[in-house]
């Protein structure tokens, strides 16, 4: 399998996931309004809880975007996984798998798909919390967006797994729910998790969360600090996780099965 | 573009299997199976619900690891060239494989461009294919909207886009009606006998394997159980079913017993006036009958002879019948033939190839693959 057909096949799935999603875009525009609703509704309150001494009401922003950020990837993509069940059910997925076409194209022209709608979202995400108040510098911004892709890359790869491996939307909903949801919390994306706020349990429960290391490492950025351990961190795990979430997800393509 | 013009045989199976775990232990959905398949041949795969025809195909096709045996599909090594098997093949799964919300143009070019076919040449096929499958007019139509019928020919269009030489169809004609069918039927016999396309197809209708089928292999627990052409099986299994109604019910008790001592009777049952005579090949048979009873003074107000259907030869195998609704004619031959299923299967090897005479009503091409196993 040369690399220049691999490329090839995953434009090929991109462009055809791509043309489906925009001939129904409710659900793009689902995700769009969930975080924006986050950040009209919740969002005032957060600046009187993260007031660190003397820290003024953007930097509560440049807290809060970036967890929001952070929980858009998380349940935008997870939940992709939805989708391939009832790709499989009609049979999409075996026809497409009894052609020569790479097994990761298969997986990836979709999970490319799912950034670009993520990219869009967040993007969206960024401009509303600008018009409220937002203030963080253009660079920090497109790192965490580039954090945001990462992100998407391996939660959409492991739901496509895993939704291939159960399929049935009854086993998948409760699964990702149950995981989802304690993930998100201990990742401290709505407030931070840390030594002074939590008790010690729940600090260092927080710390085997790989989420946290992302969101800490998405708020470092939106601060404007780009080369410290924790965005370092931040970096390692993110990638790390793109390249077990994608090993599983083509795993899947390849040896699927009944 | 046909694929591989030189090949003689187009499948060669050798002890293939696959064991499945699941949480009550292993199942043993295929075992040990062999089988051949010429090109040319169309070859139908019948067997009940669970028998192993679907893992069978899947396995065939590179989407099922076998768990042991070897394969050749195609002119290429199943374990070892799997993306050459896939090139060579096209497979038409049973729930089809289209999108809702593509056109009928769109799934045909991506389907093109998924086996590595040029923008051009993918819009030729695409528009061929259209043709040679009655779409033509359909192709900006949304998927959903196309009739069941329509559909599954776009689905059997899909697996001929890169003009293999070899098709794996997968209950092609499940859950259509009966017009819908029979069309389907002309354009897989036109993929043949225009394309010279050795089409492998996956059945439980037992007369879509009999109108089809140049020869049919039945499963039944993950095995072969038989092997021939439709004629063949009915004949060498069966028999054929001599129907004698008598004008009155006092000679049935004579009928019968003059019956037993005609050669080629297999068996004899009475049920009033109607006698039911399962005969070796009932083209030759009748003239003794109707002697013996002569002879013994019986009168005869009618007498038929039915051939029997796959439906009977089934029965006689498997101990179970496909389905309800095939259409079924006469009782089954053998009471109790549920217990003798596997020496029936023996036997069918070992009997001669008698009575081409009596394989007259369905079309010759069965009888140049008949001959050789």
């Amino acid at each position: 399998m040369s690399l220049a057909s691999t490329l090839r096949d995953t434009r090929l799935i991109f462009r055809r996931q791509l043309r489906l999603s925009l001939r129904n875009p409710a659900w793009l525009i689902i995700g769009v309004i969930q975080p924006i609703l986050y950040l009209a509704l919740f969002g005032p309150l957060v600046k009187h809880f993260v007031s660190a001494p003397g820290a003024s009401s953007d930097q509560a922003w440049r807290i809060f975007v970036p967890g929001l950020l952070v929980q858009l990837g998380l349940f935008g993509s997870l939940f992709v996984g939805f989708a391939i069940i009832a790709e499989w059910r009609a049979g999409v997925i075996e026809r497409m798998r009894v052609t020569p076409v790479s097994r990761f194209a298969l997986l990836f022209g979709r999970v490319l798909r799912d950034m670009i709608a993520l990219l869009v979202q967040s993007t969206i995400l960024v401009l509303t919390g600008l018009i409220m108040g937002l203030r963080a510098p253009v660079g920090g911004v497109l790192f965490a967006l580039a954090f945001i892709a990462v992100l998407a890359i391996s939660m959409s790869s492991l739901s496509y797994a895993v939704g291939l491996a159960l399929k049935s939307e009854d086993s998948l909903a409760p699964l990702l729910n149950s995981v989802a949801v304690p993930v998100l919390l201990l990742s401290g994306i709505l407030l931070p998790i840390t030594r002074q706020s939590a008790p010690s349990w729940l600090y260092y429960l927080s710390r085997i969360n790989p989420f946290r290391y992302i969101v800490d490492a998405m708020r470092e950025v939106f601060l404007g600090t780009y080369a410290d351990l924790t965005v370092l961190w931040g970096t390692l795990i993110s990638l790390g996780l793109a390249v077990v979430c994608i090993m599983l997800g083509v795993r899947r393509f390849q040896i699927d099965s009944a | 573009m046909t694929d591989s013009p030189g090949i003689a045989e187009m499948i060669q199976v050798t002890g293939l299997a696959k064991t499945f775990k699941t949480k009550r232990g292993t199942v043993e959905a295929v075992r040990g199976l062999d089988l051949s398949v010429r090109a040319g041949e169309i070859v139908g795969f019948l067997g009940p619900n669970g028998a192993g025809k679907t893992t069978t195909l899947r396995m065939l096709t590179t989407l099922l690891e076998p768990s042991g045996g070897t394969a050749v599909v195609a002119g290429a090594d199943l374990l070892r060239e799997p993306t050459e098997v896939r090139k060579r093949i096209g497979y038409v799964a049973q729930t089809g494989g289209t999108d809702g919300a593509c056109t009928v143009a769109e799934e045909l070019i991506t389907q093109a461009e998924l086996y590595r076919l040029g923008a051009a040449e993918a819009r030729q096929r695409c528009a061929a294919l259209l043709k040679q499958l009655d779409l033509s007019g359909l192709e900006d139509r949304y998927v959903k909207t196309l009739s069941g019928g329509q559909k599954r020919r776009l689905d059997i269009a899909l697996g001929l886009v890169h003009a293999p030489g070899l098709v794996f169809l997968d209950e092609p004609t499940t859950g259509l009606d009966p017009q819908s069918r029979a069309n389907l039927w002309t354009h897989v016999r036109r993929l043949r006998d225009e394309l010279n396309t050795t089409v492998f197809l996956t059945t439980h209708y037992l007369d879509e394997a009999d109108a089809l089928c140049d020869r049919i292999l039945i499963i039944d627990f993950g095995r072969i159980v038989a092997e021939g052409t439709p004629e063949e099986l009915k004949h060498r299994i069966s028999g054929d079913l001599v129907t004698i109604e008598l004008p009155g019910d006092r000679d049935g008790e004579t009928a019968l017993s003059a019956l037993k001592n005609v050669e080629g009777v297999r068996d004899a049952t009475l049920s009033g006036k109607t006698l039911r005579v399962i005969v070796d090949a009932g083209g030759q048979q009748l003239m003794g009958i109707m002697r013996a009873l002569d002879a013994a003074g019986v009168p005869i107000a009618s007498i038929q002879l039915a051939r029997p259907t796959l439906d009977d030869v089934f029965l006689t195998l498997t101990g179970r019948s496909l389905r309800d609704d095939s259409p079924g004619s006469g009782a089954p031959p053998q009471p109790g033939g549920a217990a003798g299923d596997s020496a029936g299967a023996a036997n069918l090897d070992a009997s001669d190839p008698a009575a081409e005479s009596a394989a007259d009503e369905t079309a010759a091409p069965s009888d140049v693959t008949g001959s050789s196993r």
